[in-house]
């Protein structure tokens, strides 16, 4: 046996140890009533990615999502107030419980930046305009903030399509994010607004 | 590490664990335990993938006759000259970066007594335990005269890869003004919705291409899946429900079941009829793959499993999921096999570890891409019933787009369907 050879064995003798402590210490333990944040996470990986990492870029990334925003946007798709194609017809086979458990596994995963393409003009003008119109709900570039989605890095054609949504009326603003926006459109109009989501497209 | 290193390291392993460092003599072979995936499919990659996130001392070798998988999903946008074959090629070295043996290799022979797997190759694989997603094969002689020579000249593209180049080759060589026939396969098979997203994206190549080409469906089943919104798409787009269609459905009720294929005229037959062909297309019926029944785990064309760990009901210690499972209120796409390789990795590790399964989730969601900027879905959430071992849709969820989207839905989701191409196969195969 070589010196490599009798690593490994050592290295899979002591997962096997752990492996048999695992199920001496939970032998006995009540089977879970409901499937874990795990689990239910996993059925949206075909469309959001593995750990909700999506390659995109029509579908988000909802990894590290606050919980508040995660159960708010599940609530909204079930009722309707947010809309949707497909998400509504998915939202409504979870319980408030499930999302719940969903929205703390998802807020425990990092964000996977990925690069995209986007104009780097319009990302330097919007990068100003962020900061003056965006930061103050949309915290530390755009990467957290309370009850908001993280734009820091998101999918630009799914930014647009949630743009849509909100300027079509058909998704309804916080009155907060409407009074920036009235002020962002009356001083910079369509091409500022263009401008800040490339710049949130560019952020690392 | 060949067979004898590995009989080798069992026995010093066991010798390891004899002298005490385990100390817990049921699991006496001190290794990780081995778990073997037959089949490299979407069910079969994902299982594998996610058994090595859940715990990375599971030793996952992973055997696939195919160097590389051709993901049957988007695979019609290969036949309309929309994407590329590379498009759907799909390597494996993303699992074997996780730690994962992939074998390129036939398996020939489960033995579900000596928990071993056997390959065309000549090498055996032990397992704890062992994971089978097999997908479908077809009952050729479902539509007589069809045959497995007879798939050169009138292919089934049904299993993507050498299958759908032909299909694409024959489609590029033909005439305008030429007939595409495409028989259709009785329930269950593989992607309901498939056929007919096929028949809507040849007609768009035709619409661009050969306008003065016909689409013919000859179908044994009266009704399909998506039925309302294909035929609202293709009345927007081939017109549909006129005189001047270029795609025809002709439903079992109407003499679609064909009762003969003649491939060397390329000719199919029905009751009433008898329609030559430009370019034919013959899916036939279809059963689980052929090593689920080697191995002794069917009942019918299909194998019956428990629904929340897909353990067979034939043979313990194996799972089988996917196209070829009987999970039925599922469909049979690559969603599903996605969703139950999850709940199969996790089922299987509880097992490993003498514990109880943990509760299941499983999700399907299917794209269907029916003309320019037009698509459309099928959405289900699913619990398991403990009472019934069924798979059960959670009432007031999931369904279909509604037949009164805006064309902006419509291309959204064509968005997402291109997305979810991107997310799935990234997902299942690392």
């Amino acid at each position: 046996m070589t010196l490599s050879n009798l690593r490994l064995l050592l290295t899979v003798c002591a997962a096997g140890a752990v492996f048999a402590a695992a199920a001496l210490g939970t032998a006995g333990s009540a089977r879970a009533e409901e499937p874990s944040g795990e689990m239910l996470v996993n059925t949206c990986a075909g469309c959001h990615g593995t750990d909700g990492a999506s390659l995109g870029p029509a579908a988000p990334t909802i990894a590290s999502l606050s919980t508040e925003y995660f159960v708010l946007s599940m609530k909204g798709y079930q009722s309707g107030k947010r809309p949707s194609t497909v998400m509504a017809r998915i939202a409504k086979g979870f319980t408030d419980e499930q999302i719940k458990a969903m929205a703390a596994y998802l807020q425990s995963k990092p964000f996977v930046r990925v690069a995209q393409p986007f104009d780097a003009a319009k990302a330097k003008t919007g990068k100003a305009l962020a900061k003056k119109y965006c930061e103050s709900c949309h915290e530390n570039e755009g990467r957290t903030g309370e009850g908001v989605g993280v734009l820091a890095g998101q999918w630009l054609p799914y930014m647009e399509f949630a743009m849509a949504e909100f300027r079509s009326g058909a998704r309804e603003m916080e009155r907060r994010q409407a009074k920036k926006y009235e002020e962002l459109m009356a001083d910079h109009g369509e091409a500022g607004f263009t401008a800040i989501l490339h710049y949130y497209a560019s952020v690392k | 590490m060949t067979m004898i290193d590995r009989r080798t390291f069992v026995a010093l392993a066991g010798a390891a664990s004899a002298t005490g460092i385990l100390g817990a003599p049921r699991i006496a072979r001190a290794a990780g335990p081995r778990v073997v995936v037959v089949g490299g499919g979407p069910g079969g990659a994902t299982a594998a993938k996610y058994l090595r996130r859940m715990d990375p001392s599971v030793e996952v070798t992973l055997i696939e006759a195919n160097a590389d998988y051709y993901t049957c999903f988007m695979s019609n946008e290969v036949l309309a000259g929309e994407r590329a074959m590379d498009g759907i090629k799909v390597s494996f070295d993303g699992l074997r970066k996780m730690g994962i043996t992939v074998v390129h290799d036939l398996a020939t022979a489960i033995d579900g007594a000596k928990k071993t797997v056997t390959t065309k190759g000549g090498q055996t694989f032990a397992y704890d335990r062992c994971i089978v997603a097999p997908g479908i094969d077809l009952i050729y002689d479902s539509v007589p005269g069809y045959s497995t020579e007879a798939v050169e000249k009138a292919p089934h593209a049904w299993k993507a890869g050498p299958q759908t180049a032909l299909l694409r080759k024959q489609l590029e060589a033909m005439p305008d003004g030429g007939t595409f026939v495409l028989v259709a396969p009785p329930n269950p098979f593989r992607c309901p919705p498939g056929p007919y997203e096929r028949a809507s994206l040849v007609a768009h190549y035709f619409k661009q291409h050969k306008p003065k080409s016909k689409v013919i469906i000859l179908d044994p089943k009266d009704s399909f899946s998506k039925q309302k919104l294909f035929e609202q798409a293709w009345a927007k787009f081939y017109g549909f429900g006129t005189s001047n269609s270029m795609i025809e459905w002709v439903p079992g009720a109407k003499g679609g079941k064909v009762s003969k294929v003649d491939v060397a005229s390329l000719t199919a037959e029905t009751e009433l009829d008898a329609i030559k062909a430009s370019v034919l297309n013959v899916i036939p019926g279809q059963k689980a793959g052929r090593i689920a029944f080697d191995a002794g785990l069917t009942e019918g064309n299909w194998t019956p499993v428990n629904k929340k760990t897909f353990e067979s009901k034939k043979v313990a210690g194996i799972h089988v999921l996917g196209d070829a499972s009987d999970a039925a209120t599922m469909p049979k796409s690559g969603y599903s096999a996605n969703s139950q390789g999850k709940v199969t990795a996790a089922a299987v590790l509880a097992l490993l570890k003498g514990k109880e399964a943990p509760e299941p989730a499983y999700v399907n969601t299917c794209y269907s891409i029916a003309g320019k900027d037009h698509c459309f879905s099928v959405a289900g959430v699913y619990t398991y019933d403990k009472e019934k071992n069924a798979l059960t849709e959670v009432p007031g969820s999931g369904g279909l787009s509604p037949l009164d989207a805006s064309d902006a839905d419509r291309k959204r989701e064509l968005a997402y369907a291109h997305s979810w191409y991107r997310n799935i196969v990234a997902d299942s195969w690392g």
